[in-house]
Order: C-alpha cells, then sequence, then structure tokens
C-alpha cells in the first residue's frame, strides 16, 4: 500500500515539475509578451496543481491527515491563474505593447481603434 | 527515491526562480516584469509544498493558499496600474 502511494506521490510530482520547467523555458525563449504570458498562465497552472495534488496524497494515504485546505489551493490557483493572465495581456495591450513582428493578423486592432481615440477605455 | 526526487524539485525550482529573475530584470516593458513575479510566486508555492514534505509537518500548507492569494491581488493591481494609471477609482461628480 505504502509503495502503490508513494509511486502515486512520485507521479505526481515528477508531472508538475516537468510543466514547471517548460513553463521557464518559455518565459525565457518566447518572443514577445503574449507568447509568453501564453506559456505562464496555462503551463504554470497545470504544473502547481499536480504538485499540489501531490503533496495532497502524501499526507492522506501516508500520514493519514486529510487537509482540505490544500484542495482548496488547487481550486483557487485552477481559478485564478488564467484569469490574472488574460487581465494582465489586455491592460498591456491597451497599454500599448506591441506584438511580436511576425503576427499574422491583429484582431484587437479594429475593435480597439475608435474607443482607444477618444480615451473610452 | 523519493527524496531523491524531492531534492532534485527543490533545485530545479532554485534554477527556476533564477532564470524568471533574468526575465524580471531584463523584460522590455513592464508587463513582463509583473508576469514574472507572478511566476516566481507559483513557484514559491510549490517549493513551500514540497518542503512540508521533506519536513514531514502540516504547518505550512495553510501558507500556501494565502500566497496564492496575495499573488493574484498583487497581478490584478498591477494590471490596473498598468492600464489606467491609478489602482482605486474615484467618483466622477465630485
Amino acid at each position: 500500500m505504502t509503495i502503490l502511494a508513494n509511486t502515486l506521490v512520485i507521479f505526481f510530482i515528477s508531472v508538475g515539475l516537468l510543466f514547471i520547467v517548460v513553463t521557464v523555458i518559455g518565459l525565457v525563449r518566447l518572443p514577445d509578451l503574449y507568447s509568453r504570458s501564453h506559456a505562464a498562465s496555462k503551463s504554470s497552472t497545470l504544473g502547481v496543481m499536480c504538485i499540489l495534488l501531490g503533496v495532497f496524497f502524501h499526507f492522506w494515504l501516508n500520514e493519514n491527515h486529510f487537509n482540505p485546505g490544500i484542495l482548496l489551493g488547487v481550486v483557487f490557483l485552477f481559478i485564478t491563474g488564467p484569469v490574472g493572465a488574460h487581465i494582465m495581456s489586455r491592460s498591456s495591450y491597451i497599454a500599448g505593447v506591441k506584438p511580436w513582428s511576425g503576427t499574422v493578423r491583429d484582431d484587437l486592432k479594429e475593435e480597439f481603434k475608435g474607443k482607444l481615440k477618444n480615451k473610452k477605455i | 527515491m523519493k527524496e531523491i526526487i524531492l531534492f532534485i524539485a527543490l533545485a530545479l525550482f532554485m534554477v527556476a526562480i533564477f532564470l524568471i529573475l533574468y526575465r524580471v530584470i531584463v523584460g522590455p516593458s513592464m508587463p513582463d516584469r509583473a508576469m514574472g513575479l507572478d511566476t516566481i510566486g507559483v513557484n514559491l508555492v510549490s517549493a513551500m509544498a514540497i518542503v512540508s514534505i521533506i519536513l514531514s509537518t502540516t504547518a505550512f500548507l495553510e501558507a500556501i493558499l494565502i500566497l496564492g492569494i496575495l499573488s493574484f491581488i498583487g497581478t490584478i493591481a498591477f494590471s490596473k496600474y498598468i492600464e489606467r494609471g491609478d489602482i482605486i477609482e474615484r467618483k466622477r461628480d465630485r
């Protein structure tokens, strides 16, 4: 039983570690802010959720301590990570950060053209 | 086996935080730095969870939730400042 529990914990922690390393490589190497926020929001949210699930299973199965606070942390990070990245990239588009020069199409430019001129946003 | 995995995880978190510090220092615009600090918060949450396994205590598990909430509030405040120039708006009547 304890071998099975340790296998589960090691699996979750390794998957979370892989996703966090991929996040950092994306943050260093990608060319502009929007693709960096793409890397930072999704992959780091999934990585930290996997690591917290591994810690939760460790304390539940090995030490008989059911901790609902850490499950609440998983749910909270799942909700707020993408929302934070969305608000940050929207505000940086409004503040005037240019996309990468190889970008093919930009739909928000038509959407915001009149509003940005009148300072409605 | 599990202890080796946990210490490798801590070492990789340290390398990750140093690499994100590169992005925070060099990053060409202001939202890059805010996003890097948010990712550092996520890494600190995971490192705190793994340290609580190594020390085999449950005293740190509340700090995980608190650090997540504080990181989210910081990101929202920075993005409102970048977008509008102030964080809390006034009424328009006065």
